[in-house]
């Protein structure tokens, strides 16, 4: 019988998935619960495998069910929901999917299915050429850390390799903190293999035995995902004592946070698995001489991991062969917020950022227009229409005052006070400061006020001249980019939406929404 | 959910885990998965289990949000404050709710029946705004739809 796939993503059990397994396992449908194919506004997107692949049918309630089978869902019937084959769906067909090639494909408990969808050939490839040929494959193909520096992955790598010690570590940023981010989760929970693999893969260039995944608590279905991944990998040895060979072990250990953003930074998050508070330790020394437990160590982001597999396969020459200046390959872009279509889209880096919202994201969802989109996490800048001529690289972001770091777009139509977001975006830094750099601690409380104040209109141009000044001494005194980067959303606001700060009380209401 | 503590209890979670300073965070997970919360007791009994300062320990768990040093109730409703959530309405959504419990960002009501936390991000930001009820995903939350679930729940 053909087999139904329904999303056991977190974001389609969110709206109704899990009910719609249920329905269709109780009128006796095979399913296989898969990730998400990224369409978030199709969701939950239910695929049925007839001749010739599979059709999809979306948005899929469980009280749909009846009817769909009723249509001949199971041959890949007419109905109202029919999407037909999704690698056609137009969003899809433009995208070059390499990290999330198989998401929302494949079962992602299925060691067999990872394998029949190419899986594990990356890092067979690995011990093939040896550990330094396999770095070399990754700094050829120009694969840069997605977790938000772009830091070039090889050379990481190398200077791990290189290091002398006992033992070595693999760290895997999962802590995928920054809003309008999913990534992360979503290829936990819709191919975690690729990301065991490209640990893997890491661990043997630079001759480490362990490794752990440093996820998040506010995710707690993609933890449970990852985690039985890890034991079906267990189970065929693929992890264990003999996993690169006889006498040759490898273990990936999954730890989970406690609600720090600050644990998402590479030196916190160490000190957070360390078992201590999650403060940034001053650097040198680079995690790659002296990590994890003061030993060599290479932390890389979820997706710089998990795309290290495709780059062995196919080789550094064909990753490198796409993208847009010095940065190649391609971006996972999440769109959110107010957007039309909102979602996972991974794409070679070069599109402009109005394409990226007006023609693949439609737009705003509330139909009104795009006003501010903010780039990059909430110590990203917000970019206002004018700046829609930006491409998708990292350099190009940057010589505007932008971030591209972990992939995330989102979007705020003309209803949004950019004056409520600059005082958000200080207020975050105070709850999450590490409390390390009194500018981070104490300045983004000041900055709070400072806000406060303008808005409430008493000495408006003097105040504005303080803000301005505070986020010049929140660039230069902060040791990480929690305090160092806050200043690019305020100032982002109060440059390009200057008519927000400067609204009569009467206008705003006499404050701001908090 | 919330546990008076229990010495015993503690001890029987904790005998799991080796007695490692890297341990202490996944034994303040298991603790409080146990508990709901971490109370005062746990401080000495991680402290000489892992041969730190009762400061030391102390600080690990002030420093988490996640970490509660006080009960919860029985229904945590975590919801998401951050920006994709607030361009679609999050911060009115996240006003409503609190304002129909009467309780403010953190807080536990009288007969701990609800307990409503801030998060930021849930990795739903596509569907937003976005809610964990009790560890289960909400998306596209309607205030008066959530309030009514959770009334359901008490
Ligand atoms: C405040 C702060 C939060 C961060 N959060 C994350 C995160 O959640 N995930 C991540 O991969 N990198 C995060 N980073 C970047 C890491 O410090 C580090 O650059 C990254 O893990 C390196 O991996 P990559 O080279 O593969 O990107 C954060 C940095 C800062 C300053
Ligand atoms: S900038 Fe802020 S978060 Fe970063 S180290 Fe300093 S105090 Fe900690
Ligand atoms: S910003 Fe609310 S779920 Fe991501």
């Amino acid at each position: 019988m053909s087999r139904v796939f329904v999303p056991g993503d977190a974001l389609a059990v969110a709206l109704g998935a899990d009910g719609v397994a249920e329905a269709l396992v109780n009128a006796g449908a095979e399913i296989v619960r898969t990730g998400s194919r990224g369409m978030a506004w199709l969701e939950p997107l239910i695929e049925v495998e007839i001749v010739g692949g599979r059709v999809g049918y979306g948005p899929v309630s469980a009280g749909d069910v009846a009817g769909l089978l009723a249509a001949g869902m199971l041959s890949g019937g007419a109905h109202a929901l029919f999407l037909g084959h999704i690698d056609d769906h137009e969003w899809m067909r433009a995208q070059t999917r390499i990290t999330f090639a198989r998401c929302g494909v494949v079962d992602p408990l299925s060691v067999d299915d990872y394998v029949a969808h190419g899986g594990l050939r990356g890092l067979k490839r690995a011990l093939e050429i040896g550990y330094a040929a396999t770095i070399e494959q990754i700094a050829r193909s120009g694969l840069r850390g997605r977790g938000g520096a772009g830091f070039p992955a090889g050379i990481k790598w190398k200077g791990a390799a290189d290091a002398q010690a006992d033992s070595k570590y693999v760290v895997c940023n999962a802590d995928e903190g920054d809003s309008g981010t999913f990534a992360d989760r979503m290829l936990m929970e819709g191919d975690p293999m690729s990301l065991i693999e490209g640990i893997a893969i890491a661990a043997f260039a630079i001759g480490a035995s362990k490794a752990f995944v440093y996820s998040r608590s506010e995710y707690p279905h993609a933890n449970a995902t990852f985690a039985k991944a890890l034991a079906a990998v267990r189970a065929t040895g693929g992890l264990g004592a003999h996993a690169f060979g006889p006498n040759s072990p490898f273990e990936i250990e999954l730890r989970i946070g406690a609600g720090a953003y600050v644990c998402g930074e590479e030196t916190a998050l160490l000190e957070s698995l360390e078992g201590k508070r999650g403060q940034v330790r001053a650097k040198p020394p680079l995690p790659v001489h002296a990590g994890l437990f003061g030993k060599p160590t290479v932390i890389n982001n979820v997706l710089t991991l998990a795309t290290a597999p495709w780059i062995l396969t196919h080789g550094a020459e064909a990753y490198a062969a796409v993208g847009h200046d010095r940065s190649r390959g391609t971006m996972p872009i999440q769109l959110a917020g107010n957007v039309k279509f909102p979602g996972l889209y991974e794409a070679p880096f070069g599109l402009t950022l109005g394409q990226i919202v007006n023609e693949i994201g439609g737009g705003t969802a509330s139909g009104r227009p795009v006003r501010a989109v903010q780039c990059g996490g909430p110590l990203g800048a917000y970019f206002p229409p004018s700046l829609f001529d930006t491409p998708y690289d990292y350099e190009a972001f940057a010589a505007r005052d932008g971030l591209i770091g972990h992939g995330g777009i989102v979007v705020f139509d003309d209803s949004v006070d950019m004056a409520t977001q600059a005082r958000f975006a200080m207020e975050f830094c105070a709850v999450e400061s590490c409390g390390k750099c009194t500018p981070c601690r104490i300045g983004s409380v000041r900055g709070q006020e400072v806000i406060d104040r303008i808005v409430s209109g008493e000495n408006r141009s003097s105040d504005i001249a303080l803000l301005e000044d505070l986020c010049q001494t929140l660039k230069l005194g902060s040791l990480c980019a929690l305090g160092g980067f806050t200043p690019y959303p305020v100032l982002s606001a109060l440059g390009y939406f200057p008519e927000d700060f400067q609204r009569k009380p009467a206008q705003n209401g006499g404050g701001l929404k908090r | 959910m919330h546990k008076a503590w229990d010495d015993a209890a503690a001890d029987r979670v904790l005998g799991a885990f080796s007695p490692t300073q890297d341990q202490l965070l996944p034994m303040l997970h298991a603790l409080q998965a146990e508990f709901g919360w971490i109370a005062a007791e746990a401080v000495p009994i991680l402290a000489s289990k892992l041969n730190l300062s009762r400061a030391e320990v102390h600080g690990v768990i002030s420093f988490y949000h996640d970490f509660r040093r006080e009960p919860a109730g029985r229904i945590v409703v975590k919801l998401c404050r951050a920006e994709a959530c607030q361009a679609m309405g999050g911060r009115e959504m996240a006003e409503a709710v609190l304002a129909h419990f009467k309780l403010g960002w953190g807080d536990t009501n009288c007969d701990r029946s609800v307990t409503i936390e801030p998060v930021y991000c849930l990795g739903l930001c596509a569907v937003a705004p976005a809610a964990l009820v009790n560890g289960a995903p909400r998306a596209r939350v309607e205030p008066a739809r959530l309030i009514a679930d959770i009334e359901a729940m008490r």
